[in-house]
């Protein structure tokens, strides 16, 4: 018994640890889709977070916090398409500029409004996603297994974490099924076609990394208005590189990015649990290990030691348009 | 390159646009100054006195420019190979580890003199091995380098803490660091050459004999990007890969030996803190000095001779920030990092966009020099 309730626990952490892991990793795809890389995830969560955060401090409102979060995410994210897309800069330059905005506004303008050293107020409980319970989840909590794994595992969850793990079925939907799927589809692997059949690069190159916006500002919410009660300065911790690495680990497609983010979020919910545990045949392993266990995996596959990770081909290339 | 942008003259295309985006990259900091209510103008004064306004200021200011010339010339050495080398922050920070251990094993045996070519050597060769599975990965697998020296980052930084914690910390201590160095693992100061000067400097100021090798090392550079057969296949194949495969250079040799060097060069940054200023290795020393050196080596357009300006700019940044969170408490030392995004945005990402207009503004008052209109405006 004790070992199913240790387990429902550290899956439990999981997911909660890989559900910002998840919506930026699906950001990032629909902008890597579409030909325009994006190291910039890291530095769109933490202002959707901080803006997320300081929205629903001043207006008690979560709901106005997830629309702030999205909105500054997608500026940044047209930032980032303005120097990409437009001016056809570098778009590894661009990701790292916004991330170093990101990371030094949030702090500056949150000591400026809310003087208390970066961070934004703590939130009241409207101000925050809280627990749902489903259906049915209470009456079940004692029928062993499936009912402990529906109501530990399944049920009590934040709004946002339904919505990230629907955002993988439906951007399946949309990449695959439908028209605008495959012209960002192919934007990202021919644009020069893509042009040809009368269909503007630019626009579609735009909405994707509007999309990306969108989804890394969700991202930016779930942490600081449901995982924790408001932003706490770089409360982003690298998880934007995570998920990039995800996205290649995912091979750039959405179930096995949903996959990819779970298995880094088991690793980290397993570092937090094992700490200082030793482990039975292994002996102790060093936290830090386990820390750098996603990094070292992604340059492992990168490697093409695990099958081989091939981005879109016109991912990182401005798209000029001939005369 | 096909750049999709007329030429402009050699003066405007090096000195003007890099300006007119320097400019703008600061006034945007300025609004944000503005934003949280002090006037932008003032901390301007007070970052510009902080930095120079005194011995110690410019002690401190050459100091951490120190750091951000080493990175700079790593992200430069790299950007002429077409390679982005995001990676110098982990570079830098295990090349401490070489830094490190050289310094503790012979602080007590051998004079500073000798342990500092030693240190050399060991923080290059450190930062150098670090790149090298990145630039392998690039030659041969073609992995993508920008991934792969983000990963090795984090994972430079999980080594860090575990040898400083499970490793290198002395027993009983508390704090993750090595022990201090003895007086062999420390470089002189040097107070003393600014006091030549007339300036005041006390001995506390952590600038050092590594700024002298910083300079060094941008000449060096200079001379291999410029001067030498290597430097000109670097150079080929960041200009055109396929010139340079007709041309008989091998991709795989030139990517590796541009990242060993870039690696190199980056390692180098961890004598300056090290060994110039702590006497022990720290947690996080590197503090985003490899990032610095993007925003460095885009600003000085991968010349070193613009790399060691924009790095005491860099470094008057980081020293008159310091001073301006005294004077304005709603000013902490992060509006530097704002003010190197900007500075990358601007500098690098939209490096182009006032270049139209620039054009047109050339193309107004003497056709020739943009090269447009000549042919045509004279013989009709």
């Amino acid at each position: 018994m004790e070992f199913i309730d240790t387990l429902i626990n550290i899956l439990n952490s999981t997911i909660r640890v890989s559900v910002p892991l998840l919506l930026a990793c699906l950001a990032g795809l629909y902008s890597e889709r579409a030909g325009v890389f994006d190291i910039g995830l890291e530095g769109k969560m933490l202002a959707g977070a901080f803006a997320g955060a300081a929205a629903a401090a001043v207006f008690a409102s979560a709901w106005i916090g997830l629309l702030v979060a999205m909105l500054v995410s997608v500026g940044m994210a047209l930032i980032h398409g303005f120097a990409s897309i437009t001016h056809r800069g570098n778009q590894i330059v661009s990701g790292v500029a916004i991330n170093f905005i990101a990371a030094g506004s949030t702090i500056i303008l949150g000591q400026a409004w809310f003087q208390q050293g970066g961070r934004t107020p703590s939130l009241p409980p409207e101000g925050r996603f809280g627990a749902i319970t489903l259906p049915g989840a209470d009456a079940l909590r004692d029928v062993p297994v499936i009912g402990q794994l529906y109501s530990g595992l399944l049920s009590g969850h934040s709004l946002l974490t339904y919505v990230a793990f629907l955002a993988v079925p439906f951007t399946w939907w949309v990449l695959f099924r439908t028209r605008f799927g495959l012209r960002l589809r192919a934007v990202g692997e021919n644009p020069a076609a893509v042009d040809t059949a009368g269909i503007s690069v630019t626009w579609l190159r735009y909405r994707a990394v509007i999309c990306t916006g969108i989804l890394t500002g969700l991202a930016g919410s779930y942490m600081a208005l449901a995982q924790n009660a408001g932003f706490v300065k770089d409360m982003t911790a690298g998880r934007g590189y995570i998920a990039l690495a995800a996205l290649i680990f995912a091979k750039w497609k959405p179930v096995p990015a949903m996959f990819a983010c779970l298995l880094f979020g088991f690793l980290d919910a397993l570092s937090i649990r094992l700490q200082g545990t030793p482990l039975p045949i292994i002996g102790k392993v060093p936290v830090q290990l386990m820390q750098a266990l996603p990094y070292i995996l992604t340059v492992i596959l990168l490697a093409g030691f695990i099958g081989k990770a091939i981005p879109p081909r016109a991912g990182g290339v401005p798209y000029v348009k001939e005369r | 390159m096909s750049t999709p942008y007329a030429k402009l003259p050699a003066w405007a295309d090096y000195g003007l646009i890099p300006l007119v985006n320097l400019l703008v990259a600061f006034a945007v900091a300025g609004l944000v100054v503005l934003l949280v209510g002090e006037n932008p103008l003032r901390a301007a004064v007070i970052l510009v006195e902080g930095a120079f306004g005194s011995g110690q200021g410019i002690a401190y200011t050459l100091f951490y420019a120190t750091n951000f010339i080493f990175t700079g010339l790593a992200v430069a050495v790299a950007f002429h190979c077409g390679l982005f080398n995001i990676g110098g922050e982990g570079q830098a920070y295990i090349a401490g580890l070489g830094v490190g251990l050289v310094a503790l094993a012979f602080d007590s045996v051998l004079p500073w003199w000798l342990t500092f070519p030693l240190a050399i050597l060991a923080s290059a060769l450190v930062g150098a091995l670090w790149a090298l599975i990145p630039a392998y990965l690039q030659a041969k697998r073609g992995s993508h380098i920008v991934i792969t020296t983000i990963m090795f980052n984090f994972i430079a930084a999980s080594v860090m803490v575990y040898m400083l914690v499970n490793v290198l910390k002395p027993v009983g201590s508390m704090a993750p660091q090595t022990r201090q160095f003895l007086e062999g693992g420390q470089l002189p100061k040097l107070g003393w050459l600014l006091a030549e000067f007339g300036l005041k400097v006390r001995p506390s100021a952590p600038l050092n004999i590594s700024f002298l090798l910083a300079l060094v090392m941008a000449f060096l550079v200079w001379v291999l990007i410029w001067r030498t057969k290597l430097g000109y296949e670097i150079r080929t194949m960041g200009f055109s890969p396929k010139a340079a495969r007709y041309a008989g250079i091998s991709e795989v040799r030139i990517i590796i030996v541009t990242m060993l060097i870039s690696g190199a060069l980056a390692g180098m940054m961890a004598l300056n803190p090290i060994m110039g200023d702590q006497h022990n290795v720290p947690l996080d020393f590197v503090s985003g000095a490899g990032f610095v050196g993007i925003a460095v080596a885009l600003m000085g357009r991968s010349h070193p001779a613009g790399i060691v300006p924009a790095a005491i700019l860099f470094g008057m940044l980081y020293q008159g920030g310091a001073e301006l969170a005294f004077e304005m408490p709603n000013i902490s030392r992060d509006m530097i990092v704002i003010i190197q995004g900007l500075v990358i945005l601007f500098a690098g990402a939209l490096e182009n966009m006032f270049r139209p207009t620039i054009q047109g503004i050339f193309a107004s008052f003497s056709p020739r020099s943009v090269g447009i209109s000549a042919t045509k405006g004279e013989r009709a």
